[in-house]
């Protein structure tokens, strides 16, 4: 059941496959109930998160990004999540100048185990997306967008 | 590009919170879509079938699956399609089980989601390239962590069938836990005369090599081929001199060192063999106790060596193994009971642990087998034992159960009444757990043929009364209060992680739950894989488990490694990166990310410096293609267009809908 009455709004989950997407498996395994409004892109590791990836997601459209890997120490590649860290704190404090609130990001660590917390994580991240409502449509004019809409 | 579109039901598992029918229809007007259907179960033999024949009828190129998550099913579905007649890779899974129809029971909601993954899905595929994986060749030997029994059962399993094993223990001596039991239930057998044998097997055997005394330090390389490194611990005494005559330990003037073995019992000395059956039979010193070490004068030991074996300025040693595949047995620990401070906390003599009984059971023991209070050395007449300690239980951060102690608190009550047939055993229990074979007649007897008295219910207090002790707790099934005075407490422990567990993971690249047990690659289809290709768990490490259990999951894991060493090479993943080199700048960034080692430096043929990828070598991660500054070197699969055509398929409706209106 959707958390919020009326529109989703569109946020991206970037999980690295070994701890997060497990952990949203396992959430999912053990029934827990989650908001509808977050689909998950599958990737290797945190460590492949391109801040790039980020940012294309919220110039398109979408209205939240979170980002979810092993426990900093627990990373199927040794330090994929340092590096991660890292990259995506830099990337968050740059979101204010692009004109998005920093709150429509956010990254964070699941493990497979805990199908609980990463119910948890959605549901706050959902939450918290909704009370920012949409993300305002940045440094796009109707014709630029139209000129994208066409280019597919 | 001719993409067919396949919707699992699985049952009513996805169809019972999504309109699948929908979702299949809504997938052909995704670009490229040529077929798309609903399939009642797509991983079963006709849904995999229906998967082949579409290929052939519609000349597809691509093919995506909607249905459980890709951890479950990827390699089943690769499979078929690779049957079907395409590369393996032109595959892609949305996963509209885990992630949509179990997790929500909004049917419009779900049916619009698990559309929009089978969107992403399908966008992805449409960048997707046939890929080849590469083969390489296998170093057949295996090494195995941990000297308990799974860890002897898998070592002796593996060198069984031919292969070279190294075994490293931590402490002096193999044998684990159950080298320190007296008894092991339901058989009421000798231990240490089922175990002995196998441990000397280990010794004997040509083709095992047994580092006692050692630890892991460094792991890297593959499946296959890993090189690892392991820290030989200073004994002080030269094993290849030492004969284990035990001289030294009759002579040592230190006598008063904390005897791990005996679990603290009784002193010892501070060079010790740690037990008669030892393997190897060697001694060690501990620098913490010896006199030599302490005060710089002593050299008893060194003096009526026989063989001369005796070293006070030996160091650490490390030595570097290659092998092809690693079990890690490295067991558990007990649960510190000082936590409970109202059991006593180690305040009270006669309140002790299970294993610590054990050893006052075993004939080999402090006390040659004869039960006697720690405080003054009398025969106990009522002896307590307190089940759930450090089990069960939310407020110590262990909720849950360990699975053996049931078992050896009825075992021990057996046992008590051997040694002394005057004595009344008494049990607190929470529930009686022996749900193994010929256990729940095990219990029955301890109640029955050995009349140990069961209570059902915690304890709340002991406290001391004279030279006795008063364990105060609650009868559940009487609904009162009861007062039992006990001459000695037995506090049956669980099992936690052991020591190091978690940085042993991070060493090995392994993942572990929230108490700190390794986690195997499936609960119930994997139970002894991990996700890191070529380390298999055996035993204790990966939740608390008893000897048979132990045993079969060492032997299971030998068998892993045999059926994977069967062939004389192993194909390597392809999703790996790979540099454009036209693109490709020379900087290095990707050569000092990689935490493999996977990239190296070449000249082009204008002498220019270029990253290369070692193909076998490299395990997939991404970090370099997001360092890279060119975006020069990709990962295969999960490339940088890849990516985005799944953000794009999310994003671009919105945004035309946004600017629509």
């Amino acid at each position: 059941m959707s958390a919020h009455d009326g529109r989703e709004l569109r946020i991206i989950g970037f999980l690295c496959n070994w701890c997060s997407y497990g952990g949203a498996d396992t959430a999912g395994v053990a029934r827990l109930s989650q908001p509808t409004d977050l689909r998950i892109v599958r990737l290797p590791c945190t460590g492949r998160m391109d801040p790039l990836f980020m940012f294309k997601s919220l110039f398109t459209g979408a209205d939240g990004v979170l980002v979810s890997g092993c426990h900093p120490r627990d990373c199927h590649y040794s330090e994929g999540n340092f590096y991660a860290r890292r990259r995506l704190e830099l990337a968050k404090r740059l979101l204010p100048l692009l004109g998005f609130d920093q709150r429509r990001f956010e990254y964070t660590w699941v493990s497979a185990s805990e199908g609980q917390r990463w119910q948890t994580v959605v549901t706050k991240f959902t939450d918290q997306i909704h009370e920012l409502g949409p993300a305002p449509k940045v440094g796009l004019s109707p014709e630029t967008a139209a000129r994208m809409a066409e280019a597919g | 590009m001719r993409l067919g579109v396949f919707i699992c039901h699985c049952g009513s598992n996805i169809a019972g919170t999504v309109d699948v029918a929908q979702v299949a229809e809504r997938a052909k007007s995704f670009p490229d879509v040529v077929y798309s259907t609903d399939t009642l179960y797509a991983c079963s033999e006709p849904g995999q079938e229906g998967i082949v024949q579409a290929i052939q009828d519609y000349n597809l190129d691509g093919v995506v699956v909607a249905s459980c998550t890709p951890r479950m099913h990827e390699p089943t579905f690769r499979r078929a399609v690779e049957r079907g007649g395409l590369n393996r890779y032109k595959f892609e899974m949305a996963n509209i089980r885990e992630h949509v129809s179990w997790v929500s029971k909004d049917q419009e909601a779900n049916t619009a989601k698990a559309a929009d993954l089978v969107h992403m899905a399908v966008e992805k595929l449409r960048q997707d390239r046939a890929l080849f994986p590469k083969t390489f060749d296998i170093n057949k030997r295996v090494m195995v962590i941990g000297g308990g029994v799974a860890g002897i059962q898998a070592a002796l399993d593996c060198a069984e069938g031919g292969l070279e094993v190294i075994l490293v223990e931590k402490t002096t001596s193999i044998g684990g836990k159950m080298a320190k039991l007296d008894k092991t239930f339901p058989t009421v057998d000798c231990s240490s005369c089922i175990l002995g044998p196998k441990m000397v097997d280990v010794s004997m055997h040509p083709n095992i090599t047994l580092y006692a005394y050692s630890e892991v330090e460094e792991v890297g390389g593959y499946v296959g081929n890993f090189e690892v490194s392991v820290r030989k611990k200073a004994t002080y005494v030269d094993w290849d001199k030492c004969t284990g005559c035990g001289l030294c330990m009759e002579k040592c003037p230190s006598k008063k060192s904390y005897d791990a073995f005996n679990e603290g019992i009784a002193p010892t000395t501070a060079i010790n063999i740690p037990f008669p059956q030892a393997i190897p039979k060697r001694a060690a010193i501990n620098p913490d106790y010896c006199r030599q070490f302490i005060k710089g004068k002593c050299g008893v030991c060194e003096k009526v060596c026989p063989t001369k074996a005796i070293n006070y300025d030996m160091q650490d040693e490390v030595v570097s193994e290659k092998v092809g595949a690693i079990v890690v047995a490295t067991g558990y620990d007990l649960f510190d009971h000082s936590k409970y401070t109202e059991y006593g906390g180690g305040r009270y003599k006669d309140v002790i642990t299970s294993m610590q009984y054990e050893r006052l059971l075993n004939a080999s023991g402090p006390t040659s087998g004869h039960i006697k209070r720690p405080s003054d050395g009398k025969e106990p007449q009522n002896v307590v034992f307190v089940q759930c300690v450090g089990s069960r239980d939310k407020s110590v951060d262990r909720p849950y159960c360990s699975g053996f102690c049931c078992m050896y608190t009825a075992k021990q009550t057996i046992l008590t009444k051997d040694h002394l047939p005057d004595s009344q055993s008494y049990v607190f229990y929470m529930d009686i757990r022996a749900p193994g074979k010929q256990y729940d007649e095990f219990t029955r007897r301890a109640m029955e043929e050995y009349g140990a008295r069961y209570i059902r219910g915690r304890v709340s207090q002991i406290y001391p009364h004279g030279d006795s002790l008063i364990v105060r707790g609650v009868d559940t099934l009487m609904g009162t209060q009861v007062e039992v005075e006990a001459d000695l407490v037995v506090l049956a422990v669980g099992a936690e992680c052991s020591s190091g567990a978690g940085e042993l993971a991070e060493t090995l690249r392994i993942s572990y739950d929230a108490y700190g047990f390794y986690m195997e690659s499936h609960p119930k289809l994997k139970p002894v894989e991990t996700n890191t290709a070529g380390i298999y768990l055996a035993g204790c490490c990966q939740g608390p488990k008893d000897i048979p259990s132990s045993v079969g999951q060492g032997s299971a894991a030998a068998s892993k490694i045999l059926a994977l060493f069967s062939r004389d090479q192993l194909e390597s993943d392809p999703q790996v990166a790979q540099v454009n080199q036209a693109r490709c700048v020379g900087c290095g960034k990707c050569i000092s990310t990689c935490p493999f080692g996977a990239i190296q430096e070449i000249q082009d043929r204008g002498g220019n410096p270029k990253a290369e990828v070692i193909e076998t070598i490299c395990q997939g991660c991404g970090l370099c293609s997001v360092t890279c500054p060119q975006k020069a070197i990709q990962l295969q699969h999960f490339t940088d267009n890849q990516i985005l055509a799944e953000v794009n398929a999310l994003c671009q409706p919105m945004m035309e809908e946004s600017f629509e209106s």
